[in-house]
């Protein structure tokens, strides 16, 4: 099963790479792994989708947890939770096709950013399976590019991370 | 006081209590070699190669409880030093790591003597810095002296480029009384209902065994282990790092367990049903083939480090927390319990123990002309009373050290465990010596270990460290020869090391004196004319039976009642 472990880190050089580094010297998956400031600039927020057995995660969250730049950090999907990706699709837009794209961009409440003679760029955000859910429907022959930003996540309610 | 970038990293040394730094240097650390010319107050150990800095540095540590300090130039120097930092690392030994850095403006431009040395050492180190503002070096020192020394210890690396320690500008210098870090806090006190679970629990095993390692050394807790385990009567077994935690020649103490563990103490952990593991990490050459580790077991773990928990074997009770403070907390419980262990288990608990005991797994010839090792390493320790501090590098003769020394005191056994790098020993026992000058300081090692650190002999001369070397020379790699013979049809590969140097003429060379013992009768002799000379570095070449293995092993798969034993000892007969 996939988790979402969501962190609070240092916005020091070199705090991506202590993490993206444990991961490969201890042989864990990472599904994606996205990273941005915070509102306080000294903090930065990542966001990283991992697998693996119970005792992995554990191991993971204890690993992480031992680096020095990690402030804080919980695995989202142990609790409610909204997670959403944000994805770019270039598809071919010519003849038939081109309206068949549109709607069902319109379907998936997609926004189109990018029209050409021949192509569309489509902006589509959501959970991990309803973008790939669109880009099953489009159609490999279609698409052109793929660009995604990777899963973010935020715990509902009054409780959140913060330090 | 305004200082430059150079005199800060000195007068920070001084300021934290630093008495010797080891190094070596070079063009990225000259301003740094200036500031520290002009004063007296922390001395520089001047090595011959960087990874005997922090070897050195490391068996200051181990020895003394207090932090090694290292400071080696960039690119070569930087990476030269890796072998040592990592070694510092798998053992969690605190140490203190400055290196210079090309100058900030050239940096990533593959400039004269550049390595990334914060990206190399990330894996191995506790925390590394790049400082880039000459206003945050004081703090940052403060900050990778208060990191290496807290919590589960380690190596902290300090990178400094050049231009920041330039000896024109000068910056408003304080150093910090105190740290406080929003991501680390490491005092930690065990949680106290999981602490009264393992005591009802301790107390109702039947078959209970102590298993500890070096983290009740790191943690100053030997005290308070001894204790806990003389008023339980329970039987005690210690790791390679953890022996002499407990006193090696009490009764209770049931011998190292592991794979070359004695067999009452590996059989006594495959057949107890409680098991007290403190400040111990269940690392694969304790437990065996994990599937089979302790299989009627219930296991207590302490430990500072969270994530050595549950990490190898699932555990029933953890705790964490200081060793130190749990089991302070723990005395005080069972001494105001109403309940007492089951004397009546604990005796016939302790009766299979005995009869285990009674197979002497340990034993040797000990009539046979040849040397044979384990005969020099039981004879130093009945010269020394167990009372020297013994360094060693890695191989045959670490284990039999491990195996015939009994450590009575921690900080006493000072070896590379976890990574189990040779070339330890020799720069290791000098450090141990200038933290303990007027003691007696043996490095055990084998003719191939010290020859990876052999420009060291230098640095023993130089400074008048008078250690003695005792060199179990068989004329072979031994651990890899005995592997080859068991696993690989005796096919020695590469092995076999025809092109020896004479040691004696070597120790010689380098001002020191040479001995070479061919017979058994003559070792006593031998090692009491190194003891003699106190004030010498005496190189004693021991010619040892060169077919001789290590037993008892668990070979690898397999589990801690399956072990091989020494030829000739028959379990079914011997514990009939």
């Amino acid at each position: 099963m996939s988790h979402i472990i969501s962190i609070l880190i240092e916005n020091e050089s070199g705090a991506l790479s202590r993490v993206s580094g444990l991961f490969s010297a201890r042989g864990y998956n990472i599904e994606s792994l996205t990273v941005a400031a915070t509102q306080d600039p000294t903090l930065s927020r990542m966001t990283l989708v991992t697998s693996g057995s119970d005792e992995i995660i554990e191991q993971i969250t204890k690993q992480l947890n031992k680096l020095i730049d990690v402030v804080k950090l919980i695995d989202i999907s142990e609790f409610t939770h909204i997670e959403r990706e944000l994805m770019m699709v270039k598809t071919r837009a010519t003849n038939g096709g081109r309206e068949e794209i549109k709607r069902l961009a319109e379907i998936f409440r997609g926004n189109i950013l990018d029209v050409t003679p021949t192509t569309y760029i489509i902006e589509i955000t959501g959970e991990k399976s309803k973008l790939d859910a669109f880009l099953h429907t489009v159609g490999e022959e279609n698409i052109i590019e793929v660009v995604r930003s990777g899963t973010t996540g935020i715990l509902r309610g009054e409780r959140g991370l913060s330090v | 006081m305004e200082l430059s970038g150079g005199e800060i990293l000195v007068q920070c040394l001084i300021d934290e209590g630093v008495e010797y730094i080891f190094g070596y240097p070079g063009g990225a650390v000259l301003h740094i070699y200036d500031a520290l010319f002009k004063q007296d107050k922390v001395k520089h150990i001047l090595v011959r190669h960087e990874q005997g800095a922090t070897h050195a540095a490391d068996g200051y540590a181990r020895s003394s409880g207090k932090p090694g300090v290292v400071l080696v130039t960039s690119g070569p120097g930087a990476t030269n030093a890796v072998t040592g930092i990592a070694t510092a690392h798998m053992d969690s030994i605190p140490m203190v790591i400055l290196s210079g850095q090309v100058p900030m403006a050239v940096i990533g431009s593959d400039a004269f003597q550049e390595a990334d040395i914060v990206g190399i050492t990330r894996p191995c180190v506790k925390h590394n810095f790049l400082v880039k503002d000459v206003t945050k070096l004081a703090a940052t020192i403060k900050q990778a002296f208060y990191l290496a020394t807290t919590g589960r210890p380690g190596p902290v690396l300090v990178d400094v480029p050049k231009n920041l320690t330039d000896p024109r500008v000068k910056v408003p210098y304080e150093y910090p009384s105190s740290v406080s870090l929003r991501s680390y806090n490491p005092h930690v006190k065990g949680h106290r209902w999981q602490i009264k679970k393992a005591v009802d629990l301790l107390l109702a095993a039947k078959r209970p065994m102590f298993y500890t390692g070096g983290g009740i050394v790191l943690g100053e807790a030997s005290a308070e282990l001894t204790e806990l385990t003389r008023l339980l009567g329970y039987p005690i077994t210690n790791t390679l790092m953890g022996l002499g935690a407990y006193p090696g020649t009490d009764k209770q103490f049931v011998g190292m367990l592991g794979m070359h563990g004695t067999y009452e103490a590996n059989m006594a952990m495959h057949e107890c049903d409680v098991l007290f593991a403190a400040g111990a990490r269940f690392d694969d050459r304790i437990t065996g083939i994990i599937a089979e580790f302790c299989p009627y077991a219930k296991v207590i773990h302490i430990d500072v480090d969270p994530s050595s928990i549950s990490k190898n074997v699932r555990v029933d009770i953890p705790i964490v927390g200081e060793v130190k403070l749990v089991l302070a907390e723990m005395l005080e419980l069972i001494k105001a319990s109403d309940k007492q262990p089951d004397a009546e288990a604990l005796a016939e608990w302790w009766k299979q123990i005995d009869t285990w005991r009674g197979l002497d797994s340990l034993g040797f010839d000990r009539n046979a002309d040849v040397i044979k090792p384990q005969y020099v390493v039981e004879q130093l320790w009945e010269m020394t009373h167990g009372d020297a501090y013994v360094t060693s590098d890695v191989g045959q003769h670490q284990m039999w050290a491990a195996q015939f020394y009994k450590f009575d005191k921690p900080r006493r056994w000072i070896n590379s465990g976890g990574l189990g790098t040779m070339g330890f020993g020799l720069p290791a026992a000098i450090g141990t010596k200038l933290a303990f000058p007027d003691a007696d300081v043996f490095c055990i090692t084998g003719e191939a270990s010290i020859q990876m650190c052999i420009q060291e002999l230098a640095t023993a001369r130089q400074y008048r460290t008078g250690i003695k070397i005792v060199n179990l020379n068989n004329g072979y790699m031994g651990m890899v020869r005995q592997w080859q013979e068991f696993s690989y049809g005796s096919r020695y590969s590469q092995t076999y090391l025809e092109t020896l140097p004479d040691f004696v003429k070597l120790a010689e060379s380098y001002g020191h004196v040479g001995i070479r013992i061919d017979k058994r009768s003559d070792v006593r002799a031998a090692l009491e004319e190194a003891y003699r000379q106190k004030d010498r570095t005496v190189f004693l070449d021991f010619h040892t039976d060169p077919t001789e293995n290590v037993y008892p092993m668990i070979e690898a798969g397999k589990a801690h009642h399956d072990m091989r034993l020494a030829p000739g000892v028959n379990i079914d007969t011997e514990l009939a």
